[in-house]
């Protein structure tokens, strides 16, 4: 269970590790793209922890970062190819950057850390709580942006009719700023648990 | 020795099993893929001429282009893709033009990565309908200010240069395509 949760918040990947940060700041334009990125990477990440975990023993040492990069590209060209057969849309908005969840240091990061050195089910485990954690930080730095930037969430206008968009929040810069406050506002949390124990 | 054998025959037997597969995988749902982008091509042709029931393709000196013929088969013109270098990317455009090669019908970009919330609105309505039945017998202009002339465009608001590069695309290849059409004629 703790394999679990910790990567939902404690040791969350995007915005305790500050890993994986070109899908973080280059997708999170709309909240639907946010969606969908983080679901190609529940699924490479979990197969990859389990591929990995399950072939420890059996890969020499020198050659173990090649053999995890060639079974992490496997699973990220399925996910490529499968967005382009059932969600055409969504392959054409991430365009490239399905493709680069292969160099995802989330990915490569658990499979290296963790899952080479523990269980197929405590793998898994991890895999699920660190991909899970990567989704709704995503989702919800994606939806930020939307909102400010378009004043809509998933394509549903929230805002009032007055409400000027702010172009500067889908430019890349919206991106840094927005990750900074999310970054800060998770510290300052932080903080005051650990004052309150 | 006897390491280098087992290092080489392990890298070897991941890389051939994920390969098989990939092959089962894209065995599977090539035929999906592509017919989505067959899709995608089709739907956005058929928003430029929706009298279109018939699609031929025509070969022009090595340039392939489209024609388009209705229920009567009559020629209701040419379809034509043209690509070319955007702000960020290279941006793609599909375009169709009448028979006589003097006005377009209309303009729709397949791909671009124009950069959002700015260059990224030459794919929307306001731009792109401003090329529905323009005059291109001369080069087409792009302007900053409000157009006067038939074979004007206003350009979008602080993306001047997305703009600029889908009339410069869509110029070069109706002058190119325009050439090669007559030289064919007179052959």
């Amino acid at each position: 269970m703790n394999n679990f949760l910790k990567g939902l918040w404690r040791e969350h990947p995007v915005f305790r590790q500050l890993l994986g940060m070109c899908p973080t700041l280059a997708v999170t334009t709309a909240a639907k793209n946010g969606l969908f990125m983080g679901l190609a990477v529940i699924f490479v990440l979990t197969f990859s922890s389990f591929i990995v975990s399950l072939i420890k023993h059996v890969v020499p040492n020198q050659v173990r970062i090649a053999v995890y990069t060639v079974i992490i590209a496997t699973f990220v060209t399925i996910v490529d190819i499968s967005f382009k057969a059932f969600v055409p849309d969504m392959g054409r908005a991430l365009g490239p950057y399905v493709p680069l969840i292969i160099v995802n240091c989330i990915i490569l990061g658990r499979c290296e850390a963790f899952a080479s050195k523990n269980s197929m089910k405590s793998s898994i485990i991890d895999a699920l709580g660190m991909s899970l954690g990567f989704s709704w930080g995503l989702f919800i730095l994606a939806s930020i942006r939307e909102l400010l930037g378009e004043g809509s969430i998933l394509g549903y206008r929230l805002m009032p009719g007055s409400w000027n968009n702010l172009i500067v929040m889908i430019l890349p810069a919206g991106a840094f700023i927005v990750l900074g406050l999310l970054v800060a506002g998770m510290n300052k949390i932080e903080q005051v648990k650990e004052k309150q124990t | 020795m006897k390491e280098t054998i087992k290092i080489t025959s392990v890298l070897t037997f991941v890389c051939i099993l994920c390969s098989f597969l990939l092959a089962f995988v894209w065995a599977q749902l090539q035929d999906r893929v592509i017919q989505n982008e067959k899709d995608y091509f089709q739907d956005s042709l058929s928003r430029l001429e929706p009298d279109s029931v018939k699609i031929e393709e025509l070969n022009v000196s090595g340039e392939l282009i489209y024609k388009l013929i209705d229920n009567n088969s009559r020629l209701l013109g040419y379809a034509f893709t043209a690509t070319g270098q955007g702000y960020q990317d290279k941006i793609t455009l599909l375009a169709v033009i009448d028979s006589k090669f003097q006005n377009l019908k209309g303009v729709e970009v397949l791909k671009s990565s124009e950069t959002p919330g700015l260059g990224a609105k030459i794919q929307e309505e306001n731009f792109l309908s401003q090329f529905k039945g323009i005059n291109v017998e001369t080069a087409v202009e792009c302007l900053k200010t409000e157009t006067k002339q038939p074979n004007q465009i206003k350009a979008i608001t602080s993306a001047t240069v997305s703009s600029r590069a889908v009339v410069r695309i869509l110029n070069q290849k109706i002058e190119d395509l325009r050439a090669k059409l007559n030289n064919q004629t007179y052959e």
